[in-house]
């Protein structure tokens, strides 16, 4: 079944916070096996000039994933998780994300269209620090192939 | 097992004072290949790391049962694998400003110890002015293309 147009727009707040801790960037960086030292080591980040621990470039799926999890779930949507596919994915950085951060995002649809009977469903994801200022923002493309 | 298959590969890295600086870098400069190995383990410490529990990155009866060849890895552990070549040649992980992939083929995972193989490389399109660089990335597994469109915009050290 074809997700409805008129559902452009419509956007999902995060029901929480984001808390960046060390003891997750570590987890994810061990992940995704890559060694960089700025990922779990203060000493080595400060020597690159950030003020704590960053995030590995694709850290922010946790926060597009989330996001996407309360657009897939809506009812009005009627999207079947079984039939999702990832198509395509951009990150569009201010700054990297650091331990300590506090992100609080908002997840918009912002592209349905219908091509070779699968559903191509867009959402970004925004995600701001405590200042309110841009952080990073995530844009996902899914397949939600016809049945 | 007699491999130590779950270790992170130690690689040598830059120092800070060796950080990629945009003065050593020409439009088609390129990034040296590596070849990471994907596993089911690894896939299972992604979907707990991310939130991603898709059954199709882990449960081969119900990947089968939509379609696919086998259990698939996730699509963003290998965007993070070619993110991982890149920060490793700048030698700053928050180095990017923008950088997206589309994902042309599944990397294919099957059951046993050696996995699968994802061997992602790049080069240099273009160099601005503003001490940032353009960057396009290629990634491969058994034979695939399985990110086309891997574009990177990244500021290296002045």
């Amino acid at each position: 079944m074809a997700i409805n147009p008129d559902h452009l727009g419509r956007e999902y707040r995060a029901p929480e916070d984001y808390e960046v801790t060390r003891g997750k960037i570590r987890e994810f960086a061990e992940a995704i096996n890559d060694p960089d030292p700025a990922y779990v080591d203060r000493e080595s980040a400060r020597t690159l000039g950030y003020a704590d621990v960053v995030a590995p470039p694709t850290f922010p799926v946790i926060l597009g994933m989330a996001g996407s999890a309360q657009a897939v779930a809506d009812p009005d949507l009627g999207v079947d998780f079984s039939r999702v596919v990832h198509g395509d994915q951009r990150f569009q950085y201010s700054r990297p994300l650091l331990a300590g951060d506090v992100l609080s995002s908002v997840t918009r649809i912002t592209g349905i269209k219908t091509l070779g009977g699968n559903d191509l469903l867009t959402l970004e994801t925004e995600a701001t620090d405590r200042n309110g200022e841009h952080v990073v923002t995530a844009t996902m493309m899914l397949v939600v192939r016809g049945a | 097992m007699n491999r130590p298959h779950h270790r992170p590969q130690r690689i040598v890295r830059k120092t800070s004072v060796s950080r990629l600086r945009h003065a050593d870098v020409e439009v088609g400069t390129e990034i040296p290949e590596q070849t990471f190995p994907v596993r089911r383990l690894d896939l299972v410490r992604y979907a707990g790391a991310s939130g991603d529990f898709n059954p199709i990155h882990w449960n081969e009866r119900f990947a089968k049962s939509v379609g696919l060849p086998d259990v698939i890895a996730h699509g963003m552990f290998t965007m993070a694998e070619a993110a991982r070549v890149l920060t490793g040649w700048t030698g700053d992980p928050g180095c990017l400003l923008d950088y997206s992939v589309r994902f042309s083929a599944p990397v294919v995972v099957p059951d046993d110890e050696d996995g699968a193989e994802i061997t992602v490389g790049g080069k240099v399109k273009a160099k601005n002015d503003d001490g940032t660089v353009n960057v396009l990335l290629t990634a491969r597994s058994g034979g695939a293309k399985v990110l086309v469109q891997s574009k990177a915009l990244v500021r290296l050290a002045s």
